[in-house]
């Protein structure tokens, strides 16, 4: 095949335009200056040291983690028993509960922050973190569903047969078939949707009040330049972090697919 | 006392009727095989005594004891799976050993057990493979341990040799048929390939279109089929149109067309037919032979196969040729002769 130099220039323009402000982060998280601007005037690991200092911003890195890692759980859960069932069972309705359940996807999520909070609003309840979760359940679910679908699907339906077959119950039989040949989809749904609740903006500025995830509180500093630094620096750490689970939920795929393949 | 009976068992899938009032007797230590195309309806039928499908109607028994409301793993059965369904996040010894847990056995117990039936199935020594490092045969021979290993009562099987290649396929049947001897656990075996229903089973029943069309050991459904589908099915056979002249305790007169009128044991006639019945005369290629004086033809096409050779011959006022095999090699214009011994006579 003859090797077209247009679209090798193309690529790594494309790849570049993806990395390179990605990796401004970094760089000037490093910098010693309050202005994020060239050139670079020295290297400094203040803001770091300012970050670990500064309890509000910790606070709300603890609320995002909190919210993320309920999401996470729970909406993986529901993701769960909706695939099963819709692989499992012969129902009537698959295609509109697939719908409907998926529906949140398409709905902006500005539209989805501001009835929640008027459905907040007409029930009594106050905003809160737990608002916040129940929020990202609505996003994150169709996300899990679509994982856990699509690794149900490949496996051998004869396998949980076989399971029956040789004496196990069907409680048993998730536990000793479906469950362990789930898991790798089961850690990517966990990934998945603890990244998209951690990183959700609008829902949660609309429903967290007092207890600002990250998302919201970062928007908030945004108006205090000297604050920008240390911005940065927690960034980057959440930079470091994404690209080591990224890393980690792609072995996991891998070799859940190794392993997939041979029951067919 | 039979040991499995299906009685009048009946399955629709969404108004297509799958399974229709099947009978079935199947005796204690038999090999059994159900033997009909893709699609008849033999794989539900042999999930429905698994009880992976429940039956709108009729009833299954084993051992005397009604299986209709059991679900699959309360059941005395085990299954071997077309595909093998080996579990892929386990290797070959808690695949066999799956079925055991219920049991409790001590670990040197269970180790003694899995081990003599990986010996049983000759997988000595591949206990710690996973089933992807297994080839073709080696994942059926797991998938026979972990069912026997249970001890069932009744093992089914479902195509169990559909994925081997042919010559694989040769050296288990031989495999199959001992190791059924000498366990001595009845199988039921489902397959669309009839040489392996005939080389395996003690009887062979014959299904289409969800009904079973003759129960029979497989020299018996060779030379006596019961019907034109079943002799259609069963190797390859000639027919001819004739009607019924004249029956007597012993022989049958028959008009036979371009073979002309023959007379014909009665005891080659099915069951049931009558003076005066259209019928359809059928005959094994082997059986025709080459003769000085009969029914005139000629040669269209010769094959070669080694000891025998293979013939289809035309013969006037008859559109489909004639097979013959036969030892002797002929060409061109040829005498048929019909002995009437191997002719049998079917319900048109």
């Amino acid at each position: 095949m003859k090797k077209n130099p247009a679209l090798l220039v193309y690529a790594f323009a494309y790849l570049a335009f993806l990395y390179v402000p990605v990796l401004f982060l970094p760089l000037f998280s490093f910098n010693d200056s309050r202005f994020i601007s060239f050139p670079l005037t020295g290297f400094t690991t203040r803001w770091y040291r300012d970050l670990a200092a500064d309890g509000a911003m910790l606070h709300a890195l603890g609320n995002s983690l909190k919210a993320g890692a309920a999401t996470a759980l729970l909406s993986t859960l529901l993701g769960l028993l909706a695939a099963k069932a819709v692989t499992r069972y012969r129902l009537k309705a698959t295609g509109a509960a697939l719908g409907f359940i998926s529906l949140p996807l398409f709905i902006p999520d500005i539209v989805l922050g501001i009835s929640l909070l008027l459905l907040l609003g007409a029930v009594g309840l106050p905003q809160s973190l737990q608002a916040v979760v129940l929020g990202h359940l609505l996003v994150c679910v169709p996300f899990a569903l679509t994982v856990l679908v699509a690794r149900f699907e490949g496996f051998d339906r004869n396998l949980e047969e076989a399971s029956a077959d040789l004496g196990e119950t069907g409680w048993m039989t998730f536990w000793r078939v479906t469950f362990p040949l789930v898991l790798p989809g089961i850690c990517a749904s966990l990934l998945l949707t603890f990244i998209t609740s951690f990183d959700e903006f609008l829902v949660a500025y609309f429903l967290s009040g007092t207890e600002a995830t990250l998302p919201v509180y970062i928007w908030g500093q945004l108006r205090f330049p000297e604050r920008m630094p240390m911005v940065l620096a927690l960034g980057a750490l959440i930079l470091a972090a994404s690209v080591a689970l990224v890393i980690l939920a792609e072995v996991l795929r891998n070799r859940g697919m190794k392993r997939t393949r041979v029951g067919a | 006392m039979s040991f499995l009976t299906v009685e009048q068992v009946s399955k629709a899938f969404g108004g297509n009727t799958v399974v229709d009032r099947v009978d079935l007797a199947i005796a204690r230590g038999e090999f059994f095989a159900l033997l009909g195309p893709s699609g008849c309806g033999k794989t539900t039928l042999l999930r429905m005594i698994a009880g992976f499908e429940t039956p709108d109607g009729g009833a299954i028994r084993i051992d005397g004891a009604a299986m209709n409301a059991l679900p699959p793993w309360q059941r005395p059965t085990n299954m071997v799976f077309q595909n093998y369904a080996i579990f892929p996040h386990l290797d070959v010894f808690d695949n066999i050993a799956y079925g055991l847990r219920k049991r409790k056995l001590p670990k040197q117990d269970l180790r003694t057990k899995v081990d003599a039936m990986l010996a049983t199935v000759r997988l000595e020594g591949l206990g710690d493979r996973r089933a992807d490092q297994l080839s073709g045969g080696q994942r059926q021979r797991v998938a026979l341990a972990r069912a026997l290993v249970r001890e069932p009562k009744l093992l089914l099987l479902d195509e169990p040799l559909g994925a081997l290649d042919k010559r694989l396929r040769e050296a288990m049947q031989v495999e199959l048929r001992a190791l059924q001897r000498q366990v001595g656990v009845t199988f039921l075996l489902v397959t669309h390939d009839q040489e392996e229903a005939l080389s395996l089973a003690d009887r062979v029943a014959v299904m289409e279109a969800g009904k079973i069309l003759q129960v029979a050991s497989p020299r018996e459904l060779y030379a006596r089929p019961n019907c034109r589908a079943v002799a259609g099915f069963i190797g390859e056979m000639n027919f001819f149109h004739a009607t019924v002249r004249a029956l007597d305790s012993d022989t049958a007169t028959v008009n036979a067309g371009v073979l002309g009128v023959l007379i014909l044991p009665r005891a080659n006639l099915a069951p049931g037919i009558e003076a005066g019945q259209h019928i359809l005369l059928a005959i094994r290629p082997e059986h025709v032979r080459f003769a000085d004086t009969g029914v005139a033809g000629a040669i269209a096409a010769g094959t070669f196969l080694g000891e025998r050779s293979h013939y289809h011959v035309t013969l006037a006022n008859r559109a489909e040729p004639v097979a013959v095999s036969s030892a002797t090699a002929r060409g061109g214009a040829v005498h048929l002769a019909f002995p009437p011994e191997h002719l049998i006579g079917l319900p048109a």
